[in-house]
């Protein structure tokens, strides 16, 4: 690990003080576990590392009229401790069950599980984030890319976002602070996670000079939502596929429904064919099933990565039938 | 600079006799010295409302509080817990393996919860208490009912996972003193035993709840 200064301010505003114009000057810390790892690896070398643990303004969940706030500084752990999460967001719990280790949900938040790198090896070894060698060859498509997307690669990008929380919140319709010295923005939770195109670009919609503060959640009213993670191992393991769900029921039937899908694509994938698959038919067995298969129906797998798009589709189909209650 | 990484360099010799694999890694980073004495004002200053103190890149005071003892060490901010423990303080039983927060094996416990010390920096570790498996060890003949159970389990095979899990299940019974199997199994779910000793370890957590909780041993 590089050396780097430290600062550990006490509010956000000394925060913004400390904050590069560029990336690479100044990386901010929240629960460590993906930063400092890749500090390790030097794929981060900051100048500065600035300690978000002391800034309260970033702790807390609060109840309002218009949802949940969640600060982005709260770890899994609290996030699952709290009482209206459990009650009214199942599809939160199980996305962050899923985060299997109690010192990752421990150590680990909210704002992390958004903001952290992809676990995409060629980048962790130092090859960008487009995976290129030095003469600007793509070493994913003819490499080992059995974890990689399946969706939304015919870009460069070849990826898989990492974040557990990020497909359950676009599918609850949050919106995200993303606070500077210049004031404050909102950005749909669907619209945070980015495709880049070129090697200096991030994934996520993040200036070096400003700071994730919160995630709001709208009220659930009666959205029955759930998330289905498949993994290889039972514990510890990173996701091969998840699929998070929301959907709104008239009598019977399905009036709106949201269906995204984690670990298939270099963002979360918002399948808007899913939800056309489920609107205004009743949801059992064979729509959740028909729904899958819409959403996974323009798949492009790499050369190892087939076997994701039936993991895939379980994913859909098994959370689709859990948020409800039949599963 | 040289790839020096955070294990090799800054730490104070502890001037021990005799030669062990320990004391000539911490006698080469003797030389690794040099890369304390960065230059200083890497960034621009902060902005004259900040009040936040930039520290570092060399060494700065840190104080951690480990099993009820206060430590002061002068140490660089990048240096992780693990790191300090074990090369700064001589606390090597969290052991160092992944050294990503993946593995389990150097599982503290700090503010009462299991945490992969690892990837917490040292810094950050101030003002919160911290327990480590020399916490658990006899003092006065009787050693912690945990690594008793792991013992009386056969809960190991090579032994070098068994220091995290040992600090994983007592964090995990201090929050939940009545477990079943299957919550053991999940609340174990962040430390991994290659040898696969994991029927002994969650017989051992079992064993350690009912122990803790004052009940008979089966």
């Amino acid at each position: 690990m590089q050396a780097f200064e430290y600062a550990k301010p006490a509010t956000l505003k000394e925060a913004f003080g400390l904050l590069g114009a560029q990336w690479g000057e100044a990386d901010l810390l929240a629960g460590g576990t993906d930063l400092l790892s890749l500090m390790k690896d030097y794929i981060h070398k900051p100048k500065r590392v600035v300690s978000l643990t002391g800034v309260k303004e970033l702790k807390g969940i609060k109840s309002s009229s218009d949802g949940l706030h969640i600060g982005a500084m709260v770890t899994l752990e609290e996030l699952l401790g709290n009482a209206q999460v459990r009650k009214e967001y199942l599809s939160l719990v199980q996305a962050a069950r899923g985060v299997t280790s109690p010192q990752i949900r421990a150590m680990g938040t909210v704002g992390g599980d958004l903001c952290q790198r992809p676990r995409c090896w060629y980048f962790r070894n130092g090859f960008g984030l487009l995976a290129r060698e030095g003469d600007g060859k793509e070493l994913v498509p003819n490499g080992e890319n059995r974890y990689h997307a399946i969706l939304g690669n015919s870009g460069p990008a070849k990826f898989v976002s990492a974040s557990s929380l990020g497909p359950a919140l676009i599918a609850l319709g949050a919106k995200l602070t993303i606070a500077s010295g210049s004031g404050n923005r909102n950005v749909d939770a669907d619209k945070f996670f980015l495709t880049p195109n070129d090697p200096a670009s991030r994934e996520v919609d993040l200036k070096p000079n400003e700071i994730l503060t919160e995630i709001v959640v709208p009220p659930a009213a009666g959205t029955k939502n759930a998330t289905y993670e498949v993994r290889q191992k039972e514990a510890l393991d990173w996701p091969l596929a998840t699929a998070s769900v929301a959907l709104k029921t008239s009598g019977s039937t399905v009036s709106s429904a949201k269906v995204v899908l984690g670990h298939v694509a270099p963002t979360p994938w918002n399948s808007a064919e899913a939800a056309q698959a489920l609107v205004g038919k009743p949801l059992n067995e064979s729509t959740a099933k028909a729904a899958a298969e819409a959403a996974l129906a323009g798949a492009t797998p790499l050369s190892q990565n087939r076997y994701k798009i039936q993991l895939a589709k379980v994913a859909v189909k098994r959370a689709l039938l859990a948020a409800a209650g039949k599963a | 600079m040289s790839k020096i990484d955070s294990e090799d360099h800054g730490k104070k010799h502890p001037g021990k006799k005799g030669f062990s694999r320990r004391s000539f890694l911490q006698g080469i980073g003797i030389s690794g010295g040099a890369v304390a004495s960065l230059p200083k004002g890497l960034l621009a200053e902060p902005q004259a409302e900040s009040g936040a103190r930039v520290m570092g890149p060399g060494p700065v005071p840190v104080s951690l509080r480990i099993n009820g003892k206060v430590h002061n060490l002068n140490i660089e901010p990048r240096v992780t817990l693990l790191d300090a423990l074990r090369n700064h303080l001589d606390l090597t039983g969290a052991k160092k393996v992944c050294d990503r927060s993946v593995c389990g094996t150097c599982t503290v416990i700090v503010a009462g919860h299991p945490v992969y010390a690892c990837g917490l920096l040292a810094i950050e570790a101030q003002g919160k208490d911290i327990q480590t498996i020399e916490g658990l060890l006899s003092t006065h003949g009787k050693a912690h009912p945990v690594p008793t159970a792991f013992v009386e389990n056969d809960a190991q095979q090579c032994g070098f996972c068994t220091p995290g899990f040992v600090m994983a299940v007592k964090a995990f019974l201090d929050k939940h003193p009545n477990p079943t199997m299957e919550q053991v199994k999940q609340g174990l779910g962040g430390n991994l035993c290659r040898c696969g000793t994991y029927i002994g370890v969650r017989q051992a957590a079992l064993d350690a709840a009912r122990e803790m909780r004052g009940g008979k041993r089966a």
